[in-house]
């Protein structure tokens, strides 16, 4: 049998009992560790056994490698966590495998998910499958480049703190759904910021993003910041039709944009305007200050976050000399990369006293100006649409020329919908163009932004 | 915003809190990529939010559970991660 078939086709074959799974596993591993060995996409392959019942059927589904996979290293791209096997399941990863998804591998990453090129794993680096000199994107950069590599059905389980779904789906040319925060649970996942982590998933049609969201979404004792939302079957909201929709197009998102991608987003709005939807430019003024209280909030969160690893636990041990300060100092030096290591002073610096209400608190309450912002939009508008990412993948060998403030300024666009929680599916504008359309919602309107993108997908 | 540059004092004294060994040559570089970084959030400077801080996107609710018994991690699977064991225990470096 041709295995080459979408998500939506191989679960029809499987219902329809046409699936010879030892086959169809056979197949799927041996491609899975070409193309590993060619783009460094996964930090682990695990050769599961597929399960044959509903809702998922044994479709392959990767998962990143910040999120928590009983039995299978879950190392968030970082050596400290080397070696670690969790003995638990994150919620999302019990809930694909109680829907008979098979968990296929752990997809490589920017070390806890500091960065936006994934150049900063220590697993290596993952190789844009559109043209290995370019970077994936990240930080789930494994993911979106595996989905775009693997030309078999595979939806791949991804996370974004400030664009880390949106930005690889963008240069990967694939489908990153982000959900609300709070939609789908937090438990299992390898925190990076708190307030801003989400798992999400990527695809490569939108069907494919729906239905694994349909999955992992819903309501989580063990996770405190978990929505009480009812689970819901988002596949239902894919239509081809954006008549009378309403979209708002943010002024301030195409300032400093490549002008390719102006020009290709603009194409893609004028396309959804001509089959029905409405659109008209929008003001989101407090823009210019979210990526300095992203990069003030995300950090800070990280830094407490990342107090947890000190060799005792799990993960990267030493012998243990010298007393307690000594031990772990030396520990987290070893197993931080050069990133990591930033990111908890530039975070640590920002509580410290004297410092926490002129970074930390105003921070904070500008990410209410952002929040109102969006809302004020939402009031007039169903969905908001601008580009993903202000440039095309850059070459790997170009990236390590920018300084780190000349990398955290690409997150520019991805970072105030994240910011602000709502949700947002980046998808190509173009086929197999590495240019994302960014169709952002208010909260809880993942139906909005499904019938969108489902819609323009059809209309491309 | 403060308006000083980051002296090498601080950022050793902030590598000390964050539990970081750092060489004389991460201190210089780190020095100066915060330096960089705080430049450009100056810009949070001009905003002037005169309302409440966002700890979260969205408002939340305390959650409690039942309090009830339920199952947990085993010791062996507690400890599973670990080299530093003990008797059952995990074993950490000396207090002092």
């Amino acid at each position: 049998m041709n295995y080459n078939i979408t998500v939506k086709e191989f679960l029809e074959e499987a219902k329809a009992g046409n699936i010879d799974y030892s086959d169809f596993s056979f197949r799927l591993f041996k491609e899975a560790e070409k193309l590993n060995k060619k783009y460094s996409l996964l930090q682990c392959i695990a050769k599961g056994k597929a399960k044959k019942g509903p809702e998922l059927f044994g479709l392959p589904v990767s998962v990143k490698d910040n999120i928590c996979t009983k039995g299978l290293q879950s190392s968030a791209g970082s050596s400290i966590l080397d070696g670690y096997l969790p003995p638990f399941d994150a919620t999302s990863v019990k809930r694909i495998k109680e829907a008979c998804g098979m968990i296929i591998g752990k997809t490589n990453q920017d070390e806890f998910g500091f960065g936006t090129f994934s150049v900063n794993s220590a697993y290596g680096v993952p190789k844009n499958p559109l043209d290995p000199a370019r970077s994936c994107g990240g930080s789930s950069g494994g993911a979106a480049g595996l989905t775009q590599a693997l030309d078999m059905p595979h939806v791949a389980l991804a996370e974004s703190t400030g664009g880390s779904i949106s930005c690889p789906a963008a240069f990967c040319s694939v489908i990153g759904l982000t959900p609300t925060y709070g939609l789908v649970s937090r438990y299992g996942l390898i925190d990076f910021a708190n307030s801003l982590d989400k798992i999400g998933p990527i695809g490569r049609y939108v069907y494919d993003t729906a239905l694994l969201l349909s999955v992992i979404a819903g309501n989580d004792p063990r996770d405190s910041t978990s929505l009480q939302v009812a689970k819901k079957d988002y596949t239902k909201c894919m239509s081809n039709d954006v008549k009378g929709m309403k979209i708002g197009v943010p002024k301030e998102y195409f300032k400093s944009v490549d002008s390719k991608i102006e020009k290709t987003v603009w194409a893609a709005i004028k396309k959804l305007e001509a089959n029905g939807a409405k659109y008209e430019k929008v003001l989101l003024p407090n823009t210019k200050y979210a990526l300095s209280a992203y990069y003030i909030i995300a950090t800070a969160e990280a830094s407490t976050n990342l107090a947890r690893y000190c060799g005792m636990r799990y993960g990267l041990h030493l012998k243990l000399e010298g007393n307690f300060d000594e031990y772990f100092s030396r520990v987290r030096s070893k197993g931080f990369g050069d990133e990591a290591k930033r990111r908890v002073i530039l975070g640590t610096f920002a509580r410290m006293s004297g410092y926490r209400d002129a970074y930390y608190l105003k921070a904070m309450r500008v990410r209410t100006l952002i929040i109102n912002d969006f809302r004020k939009a939402f009031k007039r508008f169903d969905v908001l649409a601008a580009p993903t990412m202000p440039i095309l993948p850059p070459k790997l060998s170009a990236i390590a020329k920018l300084s780190p403030i000349e990398q955290y300024q690409m997150d520019v666009l991805t970072v105030p919908a994240n910011l602000a929680g709502m949700p947002m599916i980046s998808m190509p504008a173009e086929e197999k163009k590495p240019i994302g359309l960014h169709l952002i919602g208010n909260h809880l309107n993942e139906d909005k932004i499904l019938r969108a993108a489902s819609a323009y997908e059809v209309m491309r | 915003m403060p308006k000083e540059k980051i002296s090498l004092e601080t950022i050793k004294h902030v590598a000390k809190l964050s539990r970081l060994e750092l060489t004389e040559e991460e201190l210089k570089k780190f020095q100066k990529d915060l330096d960089d970084i705080l430049l450009a959030f100056k810009e949070l400077d001009k905003a002037r939010p005169k309302c409440q801080a966002s700890f979260q996107p969205l408002p939340i609710k305390d959650v409690t559970r039942e309090d009830k018994e339920e199952k947990c991690l085993s010791r062996e699977e507690a400890l599973a991660n670990t080299k530093h064991k003990e008797r059952g225990f995990f074993k950490g470096p000396r207090a002092v």
